[in-house]
């Protein structure tokens, strides 16, 4: 069979993200950008998973192969519009943002052209 | 000495330890080559006359994240704090030791050094989940503030509700634009310095006073 070159691009639905827990959406992401592809969600990580990925993106970095993560979001708004969670958040601390659609590809291969708030332009070389 | 003398020691430690107000544990954090260390340094050289750490253009000279605990800082009006400063390594989301061979280190050094710095980063976003009560955001005020690492970092420190001072560094640059900091972070307040010079340092201090008190 004649190999394709090029790069594989996941979509991840919103519905698949909420079944998941913080640990299990990391380690998806992380696995399929690790093999090259890239991701894109359409619903984005809070900001306790956004530090969990740097986190175990950093542990997974090797010599001369996986050498990190870009990653590319829509801001959420204002700061004031991340503190939702009605009265329960309130007493929970639950203040997560949801975060809006957003792309993670392997470092090595993905650069960002651009980006405005309505907007990413992300450039993909294959390996 | 008598038992009645140890148990009243005995207590006045028990309360001590009890109704202590927790020193707040404050993170320098920022991305690479922001000027932490140099923050860090003058900070504790201004209030305990000691050092932090070393410092360096090589980026993530700092691989791990380096406390001086009981820094006391205070103003003319006699108002205090007393922190504990953690500088942390420049947070980032990769890391190819290649970089470092740019900067004359050999190949094996860069490794090492590559490694260490994962693990830096790795720890001091582990840090600001578990054990940070403040912030102090150090951005180089001659680069562009809207990148996704500054604004991930903005939101994960926003969502834990710490207190967070932005400091635009590197004034003494021809190229700084503190105001792009300003604009770009409306709703924190943004100090202009020059880590290296000290510049407008003392506005930074009396803010850490109002905000970490």
């Amino acid at each position: 069979m004649k190999m394709i070159q090029g790069v594989q691009i996941d979509l991840i639905s919103a519905d698949r993200l909420e079944r998941l827990t913080s640990l299990e959406k990391v380690r998806l992401i992380l696995e399929k950008v690790m093999e090259g592809n890239v991701v894109v969600l359409e619903k984005g990580l809070s900001a306790d998973e956004q530090s969990l990925l740097i986190e175990t993106t950093m542990r997974e970095i090797t010599p001369d192969g996986f050498a990190g993560i870009e990653m590319e979001t829509y801001s959420g708004g204002s700061s004031e519009s991340h503190k939702g969670g009605g009265l329960f958040g309130g007493i929970f601390g639950k203040k997560e943002s949801p975060g809006r659609l957003t792309v993670i590809g392997p470092a090595n291969q993905m650069k960002t052209l651009k980006k405005d708030k309505d907007l990413i332009s992300a450039w993909v070389s294959s390996r | 000495m008598s038992f009645l003398v140890r148990t009243k020691q005995k207590f006045s430690r028990l309360f001590k330890g009890l109704f202590k107000k927790k020193q707040m544990r404050i993170g320098i954090y920022g991305p690479p080559n922001a000027g932490k260390t140099t923050l860090s340094n003058r900070i504790v050289r201004d209030w305990t006359g000691d050092a932090v750490g070393p410092v360096s253009e090589i980026p993530h000279e700092t691989r791990r994240a380096r406390r001086k605990e009981g820094v006391t800082i205070s103003d003319e009006g006699g108002n205090s704090v007393t922190i504990d400063i953690v500088d942390t390594p420049g947070v980032t989301t990769k890391i190819d030791y290649k970089e470092f061979l740019e900067y004359g280190i050999d190949s094996d050094e860069a490794v090492v050094r590559a490694r260490e710095a994962t693990e830096g980063v790795a720890e001091a976003m582990h840090w600001l989940r578990e054990d940070i009560d403040g912030v102090i955001y150090m951005l180089d005020s001659t680069q562009d503030p809207f990148v996704q690492v500054n604004i991930m970092l903005i939101g994960i420190i926003e969502s834990r509700e710490l207190p967070v001072i932005i400091v635009a560094n590197k004034t003494d640059l021809p190229d700084a634009s503190p105001s792009r900091i300003k604009s770009a972070f409306p709703q924190h307040p943004v100090i202009s310095i020059s880590g290296l010079e000290g510049t407008n340092v003392e506005e930074l201090y009396e803010k850490m006073i109002e905000y970490f008190g």
